[in-house]
């Protein structure tokens, strides 16, 4: 007990530090799900692939997935509203609904920006 | 039927999803509106998610209908074991391609919202079920947790109606689940967009008792019963009971079903209560009135019909040991397996509950004839009213399947016999009243028919006698002073008995005297009638004499004259 105590600051630390160096490397597995070819799926797609592009160039695996076509993923994939943005990697999962039009909330929605206390 | 000729048409005009659930197609004539949502409302644990898969399940197995189950809540390994218990293979059905279930997760800290968006995902999901199985009944379990959810309800909202509209034009037939609000009827008030059939379920504890119920509060275009119908959850599922629909046009028999004491029948009219009739036997405690009751169920299964008895106060082992001490056995009737005993106390559940379980149990068993020992002893989880309208149902219902229903009534001792009776006597058809009468410091019981539709029944009093024979019934000895029973009735009859023949000594003498007398009347009076004759005699013989003397007389002046030589 003593010598965790002991040790433990230090380390904390030093795996927070590792822990952002590791995001900031770290490879982003993105799946993109819209309904059809609608303005709002296009405007969705635009946001997104300009976002991996602004901020995770060359480190983003972006996929985009229309529903119609491909109907049992929105099952599998618990898909409820269109578009919606899955953060596949890295963990945990995360899902962004809407057309991506707030730049802000999507950022904060990949982690990619610290969320507001 | 007073709206008979509504109801055909509103099937003309509507077409109806039957969904299989015991009691809920009469309510709603028929089922809910095919190719229609039907919202279903109400608290939590009131049964919502099981009429939704009752009505996806029973509408695969019973009208060979594919159904979607969209779960909100549940997942499928939770679905499938809860409904296991009510013999509902989910896992099985899934394999035959007849049922899918879609468990929508829908967890508000994973999502995150920017700009606009709409509901396709669920939309996808839903046709994508009902291509791959062919569906034509959805249920949506519940839809409510999207509320929970979704941070836009703006947008959940205009979805939601895009939802029905859809689900309408693809002609499914959907049941919507939703939570019961404070002030409406559902939390998020679904029902401005799902308005043609509403449903709501309750279940609420009344007396420590809980009741669930059951009420069509709208629908569309068909008539429908408006009362809160009793609803039961058990292992068979869920089953409401329609009973008030029922009218007074059951059909009636003039056949005859003994009593089960000879002597009674034959105050009946001479051959006992009618088939189908509801009997009432009121009496205070120790009168006999479970006796009667049994003397009946054992005519019954004597003649190989089935007697289903309902003790609310005694279990079954004792009725047959008790019984067997009046000479009956009713072991031999259980044992071939018609006589069917239930106790329970009436505490144990509600009103409501009971009459479901008893409806159940008749429906079941399918007897001839249905003891229920005693009624009053319901008054303990309701009132007055409550009873007399879950009798009237049960008697209107017993009266449809042509079942004979005994009732016995405890009446609390030195109250008015004829208004104690949970105010139930006007339902009944047949009223016998026990009654313990107190003289010679004995009690005795005493019979009598207070009355007797349909037919002509006596209206004397009968000395009730148990005894290890059986039931007898004795005429009652009704001497001067009154009515005596018992041993009072035997000392009346001797002491009557020695009274008589005094009275017959009696008049033997006067009988005498007044002859002897008749007889030294008649000596005088012919003696009179000789001294009467005598004295007519003597009188004729006067005036004779008198004659004699008158003529002599005569003879004697014209004599004279001569001789004087008169001129």
């Amino acid at each position: 007990m003593a010598k965790r105590t002991k040790r433990g600051p230090l380390r904390a630390a030093k795996e927070l530090e590792l822990a952002e160096k590791k995001r900031a490397r770290q490879n982003y597995v993105l799946r993109l799900y819209v309904a059809g070819m609608t303005p709002r799926s296009d405007e969705a797609i635009r946001h997104v692939k300009a976002l991996c592009d602004k901020h995770l160039s060359g480190r983003c695996d972006l996929q985009v997935i229309d529903i119609y076509q491909q109907p049992t993923l929105a099952k599998g994939e618990q898909i409820i509203a269109a578009p919606t943005l899955i953060r596949k990697l890295p963990l945990p999962l995360r899902k962004i609904i809407g057309n991506m039009a707030l730049e802000e909330k999507l950022l904060v929605g990949l982690d990619l920006r610290a969320r507001k206390p | 039927m007073t709206h008979g000729d509504s109801r055909s048409k509103s099937l003309r005009d509507l077409r109806k999803c039957p969904t299989g659930i015991r009691g809920l197609d009469e309510v709603t004539n028929g089922g809910l509106p095919r190719g229609r949502p039907t919202l279903i409302c109400g608290a939590a644990g009131c049964g919502k998610t099981l009429l939704g898969m009752e009505f996806i399940v029973r509408g695969i197995r019973d009208f060979n209908e594919p159904g979607i189950f969209m779960s909100f809540e549940e997942n499928e390994k939770e679905l499938t074991e809860n409904v296991a218990s009510l013999g509902f293979d989910l896992a099985d059905l899934q394999k035959r391609n007849l049922l899918a279930i879609d468990h929508v997760r829908v967890e508000r800290s994973e999502i995150q919202e920017t700009g606009e968006y709409d509901l396709e995902g669920l939309f996808v999901r839903i046709s994508c079920a009902k291509k791959q199985i062919g569906a034509k009944r959805i249920v949506l379990d519940s839809l409510e947790s999207l509320f929970a959810g979704l941070p836009n309800e703006n947008i959940l909202r205009a979805e939601l109606r895009r939802l029905f509209r859809w689900l309408k034009d693809q002609g499914l037939t959907a049941v919507i689940t939703a939570e019961q609000g404070r002030q409406s009827l559902t939390r998020h008030g679904l029902e401005e967009y799902v308005s043609d059939c509403v449903i709501s379920l309750d279940h609420r504890v009344v007396n420590q008792v809980a009741t669930r119920r059951l009420r069509v509060i709208k629908y569309r275009g068909s008539a429908h019963g408006t009362s809160e119908y009793p609803t039961m959850i058990d292992e068979s599922g869920l089953s409401i009971l329609p009973l008030s629909a029922l009218g007074l046009d059951y059909p009636v028999s003039s056949e005859r079903v003994s009593s089960g004491i000879k002597r009674l029948d034959t105050m009946l009219g001479g051959k006992g209560y009618y088939k189908g009739s509801s009997i009432l036997v009121s009496g205070t405690a120790g009168a006999g009135k479970s006796s009667m009751a049994a003397a009946f169920s054992d005519s019954v299964c004597s003649r190989g019909r089935r007697t289903l008895y309902l003790s609310f106060e005694e279990a079954p082992g004792q009725i047959l040991r008790n019984m067997g001490s009046i000479g009956m056995d009713l072991g031999k009737h259980v044992r071939k397996g018609l006589l069917e005993f239930r106790s329970m106390r009436s505490t144990f559940h509600g009103l409501e509950q009971h009459l479901v379980s008893i409806h159940k149990l008749v429906t079941q068993f399918k007897p001839a004839a249905l003891v229920m020992d005693p009624v009053t002893n319901l008054t303990s989880i309701g009132s007055t009213e409550e009873i007399k309208a879950m009798l009237t149902r049960i008697i209107d219902y017993l009266k449809n399947q042509g079942i004979t229903a005994l009732f016995t009534s405890l009446t609390p001792g030195g109250e008015a016999f004829e208004q104690s009776e949970v105010g139930i006597s006007s339902l009944m058809d047949t009223w016998l009243l026990l009654r313990m009468i107190e003289s010679a410091s004995e009690r005795n019981r005493v019979l009598y028919i207070l009355k007797s539709r349909g037919m002509a029944h006596s209206n004397q009093m009968r000395e009730f006698v148990l005894s290890d024979k059986g039931i007898q019934l004795v005429d009652v000895y009704t001497g001067t002073g009154g009515v005596y029973t018992g041993t009072a009735r035997m000392n009346q009859i001797a002491a009557d008995q020695a009274r008589a023949a005094g009275a017959a000594n009696e008049a033997a003498r006067k009988k005498r005297l007044s002859a002897q007398e008749a007889a030294s009347t008649r000596a005088q009076m012919e003696a009179l009638r000789v001294k009467l004759a005598g004295l007519a005699q003597e009188a004729e013989l006067g005036k004779l004499a008198e004659q004699g003397r008158l003529a002599a007389l005569t003879q004697e002046r014209q004599e004279m004259a001569r001789a004087r030589g008169v001129d």
